[in-house]
């Protein structure tokens, strides 16, 4: 076809179709931005019975000089980044590839997924299993942050903790890999009611499970954020009882 | 009810360009009905493909103000009144004339993928499938086949020279119904990683923002495809396995 109109212009869309990457850009670069600045502080990660999810579990080796964060943080970060909602957000907002539908490419070539360094993604499920391992530490945390003195008690603190982990589960285990393992590599549901049952569990989250992605990033950084400011003695943590 | 403002792509593979028309509309009317109007009484000789005007033959494929829809299932209350309303054919395929554009490469794609391969059945020579079994396919057979998930694809429409290495979300729609068929037997995974070319797909769903029966194609259909590539090719754990004991 040769050039025209129809083929010279990135699109013909007349909505705010740039506005979604947009929002994007800003809130994903605000959470790499402070989850960085955090976990390379290594300081003001905890206090009394709270510690930062940043931080759990903490590994301080003695021949290690940098934050204990470091250690552990590949691992949900390495969860997000391979994660199936995340990939189509970063790839729209950051890549432009494409940043909307029927709105041209930023770059003239394209192997997708298929050649080095993106067929990692491929390695999603193994990040999920990891992640899993790491919600058994924030649940112990988030219990523990019930624990004042060795007495039950209930701070701001204790529900933050428990609603961040709440929703830290919700999306790790509304992940795609996680409802192929369930029953999704499965051709005859008959066969395995059970695990058909746990399929249709995992689908109706896995539905929303661009909700619990970004729902759970918010609650991740906002619970360090408050453990934070805790531990330098800029805020005070309220006691319910 | 104020005249529309129609920019209709007119030409063909040598050039072309938009050209206006106003045209009297009524309640209820869709894009489809417009460009109807604008061929009785003004463009005789305007090229435009359509068939059921119902949402269910796939033939009027078009892009309304840039974005891939069926012209029969747009309504025009959805523009604002007056405000131009921009029609080209889709993109992704060769342009034959004005809003029709040659689809053909899909049909040829289609002869490729692995057909239906039943296993031996039970020993009274039936099949016995349960409800569950088939539930998960059902969403599959809707497909229309209009092929807006081809057209709005990047790997494609940005990138033809890809072309011969990729099925696109509508196959992946029909592999995937194959791949999860109870009975069916034939092993795909090596075809959609070499052949079909899974692995250019980088789930950003625009295939499944412009399907109008509503598949969700990324999530029940390429994704789970992946899924099952990962198991046969990705997985270390299963590569290892097969590694130290030959077994594949």
């Amino acid at each position: 076809m040769p050039a025209s109109e129809l083929t010279a212009t990135a699109t013909l869309r007349k909505d705010t179709w740039w506005l979604e990457p947009l929002l994007i850009v800003l809130g994903l670069g605000a959470f790499v931005v402070y989850t960085t600045w955090a976990a390379l502080q290594g300081a003001h990660y905890e206090y009394k019975n709270y510690l930062s999810p940043f931080y759990s579990p903490t590994l301080k080796p003695s021949w290690w000089p940098f934050s204990p964060a470091i250690l552990i943080l590949w691992g949900p970060a390495g969860f997000r980044l391979t994660c199936y909602y995340y990939r189509k957000a970063y790839y729209r907002s950051f890549w432009w590839s494409p940043p909307a539908c029927a709105v041209r490419d930023a770059r003239s070539g394209y192997t997708g997924e298929t050649g080095f360094p993106l067929i990692l993604q491929n390695i999603h499920r193994y990040f999920f299993y990891v992640a899993t391992a790491f919600l058994i530490f924030l649940w112990y945390d988030a219990i523990y942050a019930f624990v004042f003195d060795g007495r039950f008690g209930v701070g701001l603190g204790s529900v933050i903790m428990l609603v961040n982990v709440a929703l830290l589960s919700m999306y790790s285990f509304s992940c795609h890999s996680c409802r192929h393992l369930c029953g999704g590599c499965l051709d005859r549901f008959s066969s395995s009611p059970l695990r058909y049952r746990l399929w249709r569990i995992v689908t109706t989250q896995n539905e929303r499970h661009m909700l619990w992605a970004w729902l759970s990033l918010v609650s991740v950084a906002l619970t360090d954020v408050f453990i934070r400011l805790l531990s330098m003695g800029i805020i005070r943590d309220v006691r319910f009882f | 009810m104020p005249d529309a403002v129609m920019r209709l792509w007119r030409g063909d593979v040598r050039g072309g360009a938009f050209r206006e028309y106003r045209v009297p509309t009524e309640e209820g009317m869709v894009v489809l009905d417009v460009i109807h109007k604008i061929q009785a009484t003004q463009a005789h000789d305007l090229a435009v493909r359509w068939n059921c005007k119902a949402g269910k033959c796939g033939s009027c494929s078009a892009e309304v103000n840039g974005r891939p829809r069926l012209m029969c299932m747009t309504r025009m209350n959805l523009f604002a009144a007056g405000e131009p309303i921009t029609v080209a054919p889709i993109k992704t395929f060769p342009l034959i004339r004005d809003l029709v554009a040659d689809v053909s490469f899909n049909y040829q794609v289609a002869k490729t993928i692995p057909a239906f391969r039943p296993g031996p059945g039970e020993p009274d020579g039936t099949f016995r499938m349960m409800q569950e079994d088939i539930d998960r396919g059902q969403e599959f057979h809707k497909c229309i086949e209009c092929f807006l998930c081809q057209n709005v694809c990047h790997v494609i429409r940005d990138h033809p020279d890809n072309m011969p290495f990729f099925a696109g979300p509508r196959f992946f729609v029909r592999l995937a119904a194959l791949e999860m068929h109870p009975m069916d037997e034939a092993a795909r995974a090596e075809y959609l990683r070499l052949k079909a070319g899974l692995g250019f797909c980088n789930i950003t769903k625009c295939c499944t923002e412009v399907c109008p029966e509503h598949i969700k194609i990324t999530d029940n259909a390429i994704i789970p495809l992946k899924e099952r590539v990962v198991s046969e090719h990705y997985d270390p754990i299963v590569w290892t396995w097969r590694k130290l004991t030959g077994r594949k």
